[in-house]
């Protein structure tokens, strides 16, 4: 997307001029992800943290913390999507969140657009939520059951004092043509809908003011395959029309793969590869990416012979008191001496792959001198 | 034995299913049309409506669908679990030569968890909270065997080591909450598995679990069955875990099966739409990716007022073909293939040829 033609005219302003731009043949010129360089960051987040104290006694002394998420870092760039992958608990809601400013990180800077909004007050928060907007996981409790679809997806209108031509049913009514619901079902209540109308109606209301950055935390995953789709296809054409920026977070790599230009693994509460999605599905470097990878099952009976799986032993460890050095290091079938004693850091080993292991796999050459002088400073 | 078939001929007084019923089942498990509706103010809902299927010892059925096709009221209705007052069941169902539906309910809780048990999706909400893992295994397995408490204890702490459970001697006091999802999941498969049951029912029993927590118990239940040479019915929504496990997969819409075949038939050469649906909806990581996802269009429809015809000529890209056949006639199960049965009134080699053709190369 260039800067130079100024503000976007309507939503097919920069499309090459033909009618066919939605059909499956060309809606790949325009996903592919541009040269890394050219894209401006929209969201910079660094050593972000949050830490959830345990307190006891009657003076609610702190005596241990739920380490949630441990220094983490990474961008987002304009117009791209970002995926979160990891397993229960592994700190990828709670980064969703910190995002939205619905929690208060511990340390950390979040960037957004410049502006470091990583401790705004409430008040200075408002302007900001037209610009970031979230899509929940549960269709059935984020939609308020005594409202009507007009008014959940006109909140934002009217929160925002947003005065919009023709009023606010109009604009709402737009909405919902655009998500693919019938403008007349605005006087409609959430339960008469079905699961996937209902995360429509949510996208619907994500989108009222337009927002520049949408965090998706598990768009998909409450619903059934085939509405599945219907909603991941959704999520991509909006994005080809409004030039839109996701992070979405999902347990699923299949869909995080079908939907995300980058990716990111997260396991209890870090960040241990970060790559394109390409790179990161083809040729993945830390090994939990690999045993994440091998144990998603194949649907083709062909493939459960000749398979070679790596079994995790065991269960995620407690966050409440992770293992040191590499989290990774107690269910890990590489791991040595030294990666109980040192942390390995987040080394760059190929252009746009970023990974924190010791003994990375499907690394280049000299990879192993490269993390242990980074590991060294 | 001999006054139960009796019974049974009572109960159903037709001719035709006296008839049935002398039948000797051949399988080890047969269900026989089964028909399981409730009636509710808003109408009768048909669960599920002329479902018949077979299962032999040491195989695993997979039975595929999605939110209200009848898969989960299947298996609480093979298990005998439906309130007589809420549900109207009719059909048969033979297990290993004793028929079910007919049964009192005393007769099918002696076969409830000797002979069959269940795995259900979440085990935090199907174990007891407030007994420890172990009483819940003693309790199971005390009520079929005539043993002492310490010999039932021995049993349950050798079931949870053999579920892969470390230090089973001292978590067999633990409580369900201080188990993790994968270990609740696997406390669980114990206490099925407690009385060595000929069929095991697993409804969605990795749905709630991590995708390395999944493989886990995928392969729990593949080394189990291998053991116990038991029956497996796997009830899922997701097509990879029935491609790791199933031998036949049984593809369920609206409350009836549209698609019955092994597991190699249904996904090399799928012959019903709904099966094609579902599998362009997956966004798979064995393949190339694709740019786009091919949904079915539309939602499921509703087990009270199903579509008339073909319940799933709605959101079928195909049904015109049929100048509007399947909207007014409701296709039956036809076994166009030894093993291979399809409910679908396209002409079977237009669908090999939209098959071929049409949907294989896009997914």
């Amino acid at each position: 997307m260039s800067t130079s033609e100024g503000p976007v005219t309507g939503p097919d302003a920069d499309r090459p001029a033909d009618d066919h731009a939605v059909a499956t043949s060309t809606v790949d010129v325009t996903k592919e992800p541009a040269p890394e360089a050219s894209r401006e960051t929209l969201l910079e987040v660094t050593d972000l943290r949050k830490h959830f104290p345990i307190t006891s006694g009657m003076l609610r002394r702190q005596v241990a913390a739920v380490k949630a998420v441990d220094d983490i870092s990474f961008s987002v760039r304009k117009g791209e999507t970002l995926g979160v992958v990891g397993e229960s608990g592994c700190g990828k809601t709670t980064t969703g969140r910190m995002i939205m400013r619905l929690l208060e990180p511990s340390a950390g800077k979040i960037v957004f657009e410049g502006h470091d909004i990583t401790h705004m007050k409430q008040r200075q928060l408002r302007p900001l939520r037209r610009d970031i907007q979230m899509i929940f996981q549960d269709p059935y409790s984020s939609l308020n059951p005594r409202h009507t679809v007009g008014a959940i997806v006109g909140a934002p209108f009217r929160l925002q004092k947003v005065k919009t031509e023709g009023g606010i049913k109009k604009a709402v009514q737009e909405i919902l043509e655009l998500v693919g619901l019938n403008p007349e079902h605005y006087n409609r209540y959430p339960h008469e809908f079905s699961g996937g109308q209902r995360q429509r109606i949510g996208v619907a209301r994500t989108l009222a003011l337009r927002p520049k950055l949408i965090v998706a935390d598990e768009p998909v995953s409450a619903l059934d395959v085939s509405i599945q789709a219907q909603v991941v296809n959704l999520l991509e054409d909006l994005q080809d029309e409004f030039g839109l920026t996701y992070v979405v977070i999902a347990h699923d790599l299949s869909v995080v793969r079908h939907i995300a230009d980058r990716v990111a693994v997260m396991y209890l509460g870090k960040i241990v590869e970060l790559a394109d999605r390409t790179s990161l599905y083809e040729s993945p470097m830390h090994p939990y990416t690999n045993a994440l990878l091998s144990a998603v099952p194949v649907p083709d009976p062909d493939k459960r012979k000749g398979r070679e799986r790596i079994r995790l032993q065991g269960d995620v460890p407690s966050p409440l008191n992770p293992p040191p050095a590499c989290r990774f290091h107690t269910r890990c079938w590489k791991a040595q001496e030294i990666c109980k004693t040192v942390e390995p850091p987040m080394v760059e080993l190929k252009p746009g792959h970023q990974t924190a292991c010791h003994f990375p796999e499907n690394a280049p050459a000299g990879a192993a001198e490269t993390v242990a002088k980074s590991a060294a400073l | 034995m001999g006054d139960e078939k009796e019974r049974t001929e009572t109960l159903d007084g037709t001719p035709a299913a006296a008839e049935a019923a002398h039948r000797p089942p051949t399988a080890f498990l047969e269900v026989r049309d089964l028909r399981i509706h409730f009636p509710t103010d808003d109408g009768l809902v048909k669960s599920v409506d002329g479902l018949s299927f077979q299962l032999e010892r040491g195989r695993t059925l997979g039975i595929v669908g999605e939110s209200g096709s009848g898969k989960s009221v299947t298996s609480l209705g093979i298990l005998g679990l439906h309130n007589r007052r809420n549900a109207n069941v009719s059909g048969e169902i033979w297990l290993d030569g004793q028929e079910i539906v007919g049964s009192t309910p005393d007769q099918v809780r002696r076969l409830r968890g000797r002979n069959m048990a269940m795995i259900f999706q979440d085990p935090l909400s199907s174990m007891h909270p407030f007994y420890t893992v172990g009483n819940q295994i003693i309790e199971a397995y005390r009520i079929h065997n005539d043993v002492s408490k310490q010999v039932a204890r021995k049993h349950a702490i050798d079931m949870l080591g053999r579920v892969g459970i470390p230090q089973p001697d001292k978590r067999v006091d633990d409580y369900p909450h201080h188990f993790s999802g994968g270990m609740r999941q696997r406390a669980m498969i114990a206490m099925a598995l407690s009385c060595d049951p000929e069929l095991l029912i697993a409804d969605e029993p990795t749905t709630a679990l991590d995708v390395t927590v999944q493989a886990q118990i995928l392969d729990l239940l593949r080394d189990l069955q291998e053991e116990f040479n038991s029956a497996i019915i796997m009830i899922t929504h997701d097509l990879g875990v029935v491609a790791e496990l199933a031998d036949d997969i049984l593809v369920m819409y609206g409350g009836r099966s549209v698609e019955y075949a092994t597991v190699d038939d249904l996904f090399h050469r799928p012959l019903h739409p709904y099966t094609w649906g579902l599998l362009g909806s997956m966004p798979r990581l064995d393949r190339e990716r694709s740019e786009r996802l091919l949904p079915i269009k539309g939602t499921p429809p509703s087990l009270i007022n199903l579509p008339s015809g073909c319940a799933f000529n709605p959101r079928c890209a195909y049904a015109e073909l049929n100048d509007g056949r399947s909207e007014t006639e409701r296709p039956e199960l036809k076994e166009l293939e030894p093993g291979h049965s399809v409910a679908c009134h396209l002409p079977l080699a237009r669908r090999k040829e939209i098959w071929d053709n049409e949907i294989r190369p896009k997914l």
